[in-house]
């Protein structure tokens, strides 16, 4: 049978660099990636935790969303970009510091999460009335119609995601990163600044999905290429592909839209409520906000937790949870964590059961077995705050 | 003793009327870093083709099915504390399960060595 998924699958930039590299290819978010190397999932994962992974995710959604009267040098033009973008997002936008960056959502009417979400705001005075923004690849072209529709006429979107855009996570990956880009270094946790790398102006932020401290650079894609050549040469850096990429982000507690979070759930379920600045709760300002408030307010009926099997067989997104011989909950993400040597998962729980160290069942292949809701994340972060 | 192959990856070495069970290097190999092995109780019998065994990797699990009609007499029991040993040693110490096997006629449908090694390089 004829193969088409070549006339159908996108590929980065780096789509060469990853059959060089022996990437077992797979379909992500309409690409073809590289779910392992050679190397293995585990050994990717453990690989990441001591030393420095570089990850392609050039497949998801940077965007620059930019005032219609362009930028200024002027901090009121980010007040504007920043009131425009918080009709849409329950976060404190226009408090962002110049250089930050803050994790958000994106909200339903019913205050349920459409994707999740970073946005920065510039650190260059002159660039002010622009946010550097990165969606979910599998939801990107939804994103970028919700800003498109809602901010139409006020705000031009302009989407980046024909440069490569790269992770580098891990203890080794400042001193890996520092030296290209020397003032990396000088970043903290969820920082950013416009870099020059021989002419091509990078974005270098330092955040991840991992739980290490790292890097996420967005850079012109024939530069970029050519710097991860270069990065994969270091014998600090190996090349991880999707697998590693979720067993890592599962470990340190982190949610993967479309299995965790989801239109049905709110923030305050998904244990998102810190992404909710006080003064934006009190304002009351957002999409949803009169059940996010009353779930602050009441309490959630269901919420987002780590669950830990206490025997050796994983289980994975769906498996039922029972306490006794009800259905309490449902795994949202489930495998197994080479760092812990155990199987890890995340769900949804009925609020009255979901207290750390409370002990389940979990019905893997029509048997129960023992397991217990634990506390996130399962590794320490160990962000450079 | 001989040793028979599935197109699903499994081999089975028979002695006169039982067997040992276990999946290829290839398939070990396919499957990435072996985390957990599901294995049946002895005394589970099992129709030709029916999931019998499951093996799970980092990222997903998979089905092992049965290469042959049977019981299951013996379960390897190393596998529940070392599931790594089905990467490094798929078709020697990993084995599976023994069976007594209900019909010996079963194997004239399964693979030799041979035709199982130009099956994978047809792949």
């Amino acid at each position: 049978m004829a193969d088409t998924t070549q006339d159908t699958l996108k590929r980065t930039a780096l789509y060469d660099l990853h059959v060089e590299y022996g990437g077992k290819l797979v379909e992500f978010a309409g690409y073809e990636m590289p779910v392992q190397f050679p190397a293995g999932v585990k050994d990717e994962h453990l690989w990441t935790r001591a030393n420095a992974g570089l990850f392609d995710v050039s497949h998801m959604g940077p965007c620059f969303l930019t005032l219609a009267s362009g930028v200024r040098k002027d901090p009121a033009a980010h007040e504007e970009i920043a009131a425009l973008v918080e009709t849409l997002v329950p976060s404190d936008i226009r408090g962002l510091k110049p250089g930050q960056a803050r994790l958000t959502v994106l909200l339903n009417a019913e205050g349920g999460i459409l994707d999740d979400l970073i946005i920065t705001r510039p650190y260059e005075e002159d660039h002010q009335g622009e946010l550097y923004i990165v969606v979910n690849g599998a939801m990107k072209e939804q994103d970028w119609g919700i800003f498109g529709t809602a901010l139409a006429g006020r705000a031009q979107l302009t989407r980046a995601d024909g440069r490569v855009l790269f992770a580098l996570q891990g203890p080794k990956a400042e001193k890996v990163l520092s030296a290209y880009f020397p003032d990396c270094a000088g970043l903290k946790f969820m920082e950013s600044r416009l870099m020059l790398l021989e002419g091509a102006r990078c974005i270098v932020s330092r955040c991840g999905y991992t739980g290490e401290d790292g890097f996420e650079v967005l850079i012109p894609a024939d530069a970029g290429a050519a710097l991860v050549r270069l990065l994969l040469d270091d014998p600090c850096v190996r090349p991880i592909g999707l697998g590693a990429r979720d067993s890592l982000r599962l470990e340190a507690g982190l949610c993967l839209y479309g299995h965790d979070l989801s239109p049905e759930i709110s923030p305050v379920e998904a244990d998102l409520t810190w992404v909710i600045q006080k003064h934006r709760r009190e304002a009351a300002n957002f999409p949803g906000a009169a059940r996010i408030l009353g779930e602050i307010k009441g309490g959630p009926a269901r919420r987002r937790v780590g669950i830990r099997p206490l025997e050796r067989a994983p289980a994975r997104e769906g498996t039922e949870i029972f306490y006794g011989d009800k259905v309490i909950g449902v795994v949202t993400s489930g495998g197994f964590g080479p760092s812990v040597d155990s199987p890890v998962a995340m769900g949804y729980i009925d609020t009255a059961h979901a207290a750390p160290g409370t002990k389940i069942d979990l019905m893997v292949r029509g048997k129960a077995r023992p397991a217990e809701i634990a506390d996130l994340p399962f590794v320490p972060a160990r962000y450079k705050r | 003793m001989t040793t028979y192959y599935t197109k699903d990856h499994e081999w089975i070495r028979v002695e006169g009327d039982t067997g040992t069970v276990g999946i290829t290097t290839y398939a070990a190999g396919q499957l990435g870093d072996v985390v957990y092995v599901e294995l049946p109780e002895p005394g589970s019998k099992f129709a030709r083709g029916d999931d019998f065994a499951v093996v799970e990797s980092v990222k997903a699990a998979s089905d092992v099915y049965a290469p042959v009609s049977g019981s299951v007499v013996e379960v390897n029991a190393g596998l529940a504390d070392a599931p790594e040993t089905v990467n490094e040693a798929a078709e020697e110490g990993a084995w599976f399960v023994r069976v007594k096997l209900a019909d010996s006629a079963e194997l004239s449908g399964l693979m030799d060595k041979a035709a199982y090694t130009a099956f994978c390089e047809g792949l």
